[in-house]
C-alpha cells in the first residue's frame, strides 16, 4: 500500500468531519431525528404530513452549502471523471440499496456508528468493503 | 419540527461535506482506492463526525425530550438480516462506481453539477422502486379473492 501524501488532508477532513457531527448533533438535539440522508429523502418521496417540512429544509439547506462555501471563499472541487451512464447506474443502486439497508455514509456511518448500533456497524462494514472493492476492480481489474 | 433548525444542521453538514472533501468524488475514490495511490483522508471525516456523535447520542440518550422539546425518534429496529446487509453492499457498488454517496450528491447537485443532477435523479427513482416492490409485495391482491 502507498499513500498518497499529495491529496491527503488530515486537517480539513477532520474539521469537516467534525463539522458533520456538530449538524447530527444539531438535528437530534433541537429536532429529536436521526441526520440519516438517505431516510430523510426517501421521506420525502413518501411524506407523511408531520415529515414533511423538516425533511425538507434539512434537504434545502444541504442543497444551498455550496453557495455559502462559495461567498466564504472557498473553492468547489468536484472530480466527476464516471460518465452519465454509470452515475445512472450508480445512483440507481444507491437508490436500491440505501432503501433496503434502510441508510447509508450518514445514518449508518456517522449516527448509527456513534450509537454503537451492532445493525449500523455492520452495514457500515458492508458498504465500506463493498466500496473497496468495487473501486478495485473498476481500477486494477477492468482498467 | 422546527424547520429553521433543519435547515441550518443541513446548511452546517453540507459546509462539513465540502471542506471533509466528501463532495468530491474523486477524493471518494482515492479513499476506496486501497490498492492504489491510497489517501486515508475519509478516514478522518468518519473518525471527527463520529467522535462528536458518540458524546451527542449519549448526551440525547439521558433525555426525553429535544433542547426545542420535540420528542426523541431513534432506530429501534434490531433486526439484523439480508436485507440490511444485501441492501448496504448494493449500495456500496453505487458509492463504489460513483464516488458519491447520497449526501454529498445533493451537495454536488446544489452547487449545479449536471452529473449530480443525473446521479440524484436516478437515486431517486431507485427509492420509488424500492416502494414500489414493496407494495407489490405486502399489499394484499385485492381480486384474488373475488
Amino acid at each position: 500500500m502507498t499513500i498518497d501524501w499529495v491529496h491527503f488532508t488530515p486537517w480539513a477532513s477532520f474539521a469537516g468531519g467534525l463539522l458533520i457531527g456538530v449538524a447530527a448533533a444539531m438535528l437530534l438535539l433541537l429536532n429529536g431525528r436521526v441526520a440519516g440522508i438517505s431516510g430523510i429523502v426517501g421521506g420525502l418521496l413518501a411524506p407523511r404530513r408531520h415529515d414533511l417540512g423538516w425533511g425538507g429544509a434539512f434537504v434545502l439547506g444541504l442543497l444551498a452549502a455550496p453557495a455559502l462555501w462559495r461567498l466564504a471563499g472557498g473553492a468547489l472541487e468536484m472530480r466527476i471523471d464516471s460518465g452519465f451512464a454509470t452515475l445512472a447506474a450508480a445512483g440507481l443502486l444507491v437508490g436500491v440499496g440505501t432503501s433496503y439497508g434502510s441508510g447509508c455514509t450518514s445514518g449508518h456511518g456517522v449516527c448509527g456508528v456513534s450509537r454503537l448500533s451492532p445493525r449500523s456497524l455492520l452495514a457500515t462494514a458492508a458498504f465500506m468493503l463493498a466500496g473497496f472493492a468495487t473501486v478495485f476492480v473498476a481500477r486494477h481489474v477492468l482498467a | 419540527m422546527s424547520p429553521l433548525a433543519a435547515f441550518a444542521a443541513g446548511l452546517v453538514f453540507g459546509i462539513g461535506l465540502l471542506l471533509s472533501g466528501m463532495a468530491d468524488p474523486g477524493k471518494v475514490k482515492g479513499f476506496l482506492d486501497l490498492a492504489g495511490a491510497w489517501d486515508p483522508s475519509l478516514a478522518l471525516v468518519m473518525g471527527g463526525a463520529v467522535l462528536v456523535g458518540f458524546f451527542a447520542f449519549r448526551f440525547a440518550g439521558r433525555r426525553a425530550r429535544t433542547f426545542l422539546g420535540h420528542a426523541l425518534e431513534l432506530p429501534s429496529s434490531r433486526d439484523i438480516d439480508l436485507r440490511l446487509v444485501g441492501g448496504s453492499v448494493v449500495f456500496g457498488v453505487g458509492w463504489g462506481l460513483a464516488g458519491f454517496c447520497p449526501g454529498p450528491a445533493l451537495v454536488s447537485f446544489g452547487a449545479g453539477e449536471e452529473k449530480a443532477a443525473t446521479f440524484v435523479a436516478a437515486m431517486l427513482i431507485g427509492m420509488l422502486l424500492h416502494t414500489a416492490a414493496e407494495r407489490l409485495i405486502h399489499e394484499p391482491r385485492r381480486r384474488s379473492s373475488g
